[in-house]
């Protein structure tokens, strides 16, 4: 018996993956180019990365997508749980329709979410700038979050729950050390998907953000439309480097947590 | 015999037989179910319960599936509130207070062991919330796998353990606090047969040692039988009958238990005499006489268990509760063969016979005809 896929499975990857992959990686090439033009292969050179790295409003941007990310996917996480537990274990009407308002978001235009964003800090008078971004991510990732807590919470076994609070601990308590351990993986995937979605929004950011708050996807979008520096090919291998290693982290804790819970069966 | 050294123990068979709380008025009972109700939505899980346990006692709450056994266990844990009614552990009505607050706990069908936690941590878990010092814990918890036989293994997982070491620890860790009452909900359902059965004796020895309050939830009637000092057979959210095993074997309350806990044959028909203590029958498969109350008139039922049904291959001289008939089947089960005999077209009667001896001169089988007899005093004359 033949082993191994065919000639034809191989050439059916190769080509999708080139598909996909193609300007990604002609993109990283480009980002050691000695060249100052774009186009033109000049030899390899680290010296656009030392340029970025010496451009202050460039590294500015990075420092605030950073934070934005760090605070907005906490948010997201934390109130992505509730909303998951609440949508999982509680047995309230209406539920359906929470499940529903909450997953709303993930079909929901983001140009759309982003106008309505606008729209209710300037009614309440909050100044656009760095938490209105803040806030901003945490909406539109919550919605993620929720979703893959969820999905790990509804096969949480609930006797153990029940366990915890039978041998006296109140229902917070049970689930602060019986559940979230159990789902801590799940948690942990949750902010790293909330996290990444934050680095890589350019609309929700667009609209909501202020003076003195500009993130890294809205400065290199600036940049490009006066002309594509090699410094943009620098920030973006460093940020496609970071976003798929969030990605993988991702998938991989979230593996380890799925054989855990075959292993409680 | 496969070599085991005899183990002392305590002969439980003996205490038991002395232990009847229930028939002194005297005794205040530990757990006391009021009137107690619980429905999810339409259905009515659990139907005005009055029920009395008492300190020591091992109590059976048996029946189907389905009949509420479950939820009145859960209502006595604190998971479940009842929707009317009081449940009075000693002196106070619990019936409102959260599963936190009651010196009562469970021992959960799956385990529920905390899969992150070792199994000493496991054991350790409700006594840290009762706030005891590190050292008592430390020496708790190694009573604790001493008693249930798993020392040694404190520091493994729980998913390092076979099923009925897991099943140790789940018991480990729910009598660790010392509970005023330990609730074992189908603890046996997975573990294979012999395991079972083994376990069922430890679990009677467990209880006489620390003489702690046991109520199990089961629907396998021989586990109920074995392991309980009384039986409380439900049925549709009612308890039916509360009896030791013998009793709610041998004198059922009603045709319902009677089939449930064993196997039974009934036969309908009307009282027409009575002689002191015993009363005829007439029923379509013939007449009969049986120990039993009942007037003249009554319509009722006549209970034999198989077992009590003797079979002849002659026809037995006294025609008194004789029944001719053909051996249509049979099961041999090793120590007991079950006969099932047609006595009339479609009716048929299931008779028992132990396996005394190894061979037997005339062996029956199939189409054989046969001839089934039963003591008077061996049949029950049920009124509903």
């Amino acid at each position: 018996m033949r082993r191994g896929p065919s000639a034809f499975n191989v050439a059916a990857v190769v080509a999708g993956l080139a598909f996909l992959y193609a300007p990604i990686v002609i993109l990283v090439i480009y980002s050691f180019n000695a060249s100052r033009l774009v186009t033109v292969w000049g030899g390899f050179s680290t010296r656009w990365y030392t340029a970025l790295f010496q451009d202050a409003q460039m590294l500015d941007a990075v420092w605030v997508t950073l934070r934005v990310g760090v605070l907005s996917a906490t948010l997201a996480t934390l109130l992505g749980t509730l909303a998951a537990v609440a949508l999982v274990r509680g047995g309230f009407r209406g539920r359906t329709a929470l499940a529903g308002g909450i997953y709303a978001t993930l079909v929901m235009p983001e140009v759309i979410l982003g106008l309505s964003l606008l729209l209710l800090f300037v009614a309440v008078g909050l100044p656009r700038g760095f938490w209105t971004v803040t806030l901003s991510h945490a909406t539109l990732t919550l919605a993620y979050a929720t979703v893959v807590v969820q999905a790990r919470l509804a096969t949480f076994d609930r006797h153990l729950e029940e366990a915890a609070q039978d041998l006296g601990c109140p229902p917070w308590k049970a689930f602060v050390l019986v559940t979230l351990p159990g789902i801590a993986p799940a948690v942990a995937a949750a902010w790293m998907l909330a996290f990444t979605l934050s680095l890589d929004d350019l609309v929700i950011a667009s609209f909501t953000s202020g003076p003195g708050a500009t993130t890294l996807p809205m400065r290199l979008y600036s940049q490009v439309r006066l002309g594509v520096d090699p410094k943009i090919n620098a920030v973006s291998t460093l940020l496609i480097g970071l976003v798929a290693t969030g990605v993988i982290a991702a998938y991989l804790v979230q593996q380890r947590g799925r054989r855990r819970a075959v292993q409680e069966r | 015999m496969n070599g085991r050294a005899p183990t002392s123990r305590p002969q439980i068979g003996g205490i038991r037989e002395t232990f009847a709380p229930w028939d002194d008025p005297a005794a205040r009972p530990l757990v006391r179910f009021d009137g107690v109700s619980k429905g999810f939505g339409e259905t009515r899980a659990v139907a005005g319960v009055d029920l009395a346990i008492y300190e020591r006692e091992f109590f059976a709450l048996l029946g189907p599936s389905g009949c509420g056994k479950t939820t009145l266990m859960r209502m006595l844990a604190g998971f479940e509130t009842p929707d009317a009614g009081r449940i009075w552990l000693a002196d106070r009505d619990i019936a409102a207070d959260p599963p936190h607050r009651r010196p009562v706990h469970m021992m959960f069908q799956a385990y529920a062991l905390f899969p992150h936690l070792s199994v000493a941590q496991n054991i350790a878990f409700g006594l840290k919330r009762q706030g005891l010092p590190k050292a008592e814990i430390a020496a708790r918890v190694e009573e604790m796998l001493a008693l249930v036989k798993l020392e040694g293994l404190g520091r493994r997982r729980p998913d390092q353990l076979s099923g009925g070491q897991r099943q140790r620890v789940a018991l480990a860790r729910a009598i660790a606090p010392r509970p005023r009452i330990l609730l074992l909900d189908e603890p046996m359902a997975a573990l294979d047969k012999k395991l079972r059965e083994e376990t069922q004796f430890e679990l009677m020895t467990l209880q006489q040692t620390l003489g702690m309050t046991f109520m199990i939830v089961t629907h396998d009637q021989d586990e109920a039988m074995v392991v309980a000092d009384r039986i409380a057979v439900m049925r549709e959210g009612r308890i039916v009958q509360v009896g030791r095993p013998a009793e709610v074997y041998e004198a059922p309350a009603d045709r319902y238990v009677a089939g449930f806990i064993g196997d039974v044959t009934l036969f309908p028909g009307r009282i027409t005499a009575r002689e002191g203590p015993l009363v005829r029958l007439q029923s379509d498969d013939g007449a009969f006489d049986a120990e039993g109350a009942g007037d003249v008139g009554d319509q009722v039922w006549l209970a034999v268990r198989p077992e009590k049904i003797a079979v002849h291959t002659d026809p037995p001289a006294d025609p008194r509760n004789r029944i001719a008939g053909r051996i249509l089947d049979y099961g041999y089960l090793g120590d007991w063969t079950t006969y099932l005999v047609e006595i009339a077209p479609g009716r048929t009667i299931r008779a028992a016979r132990a396996n005394a001896t190894r061979t037997v001169e005339r062996p029956l089988g199939c189409d054989d005809s046969v001839w089934l007899t039963f003591a008077p005093s061996s049949a029950v004359v049920l009124s509903a």
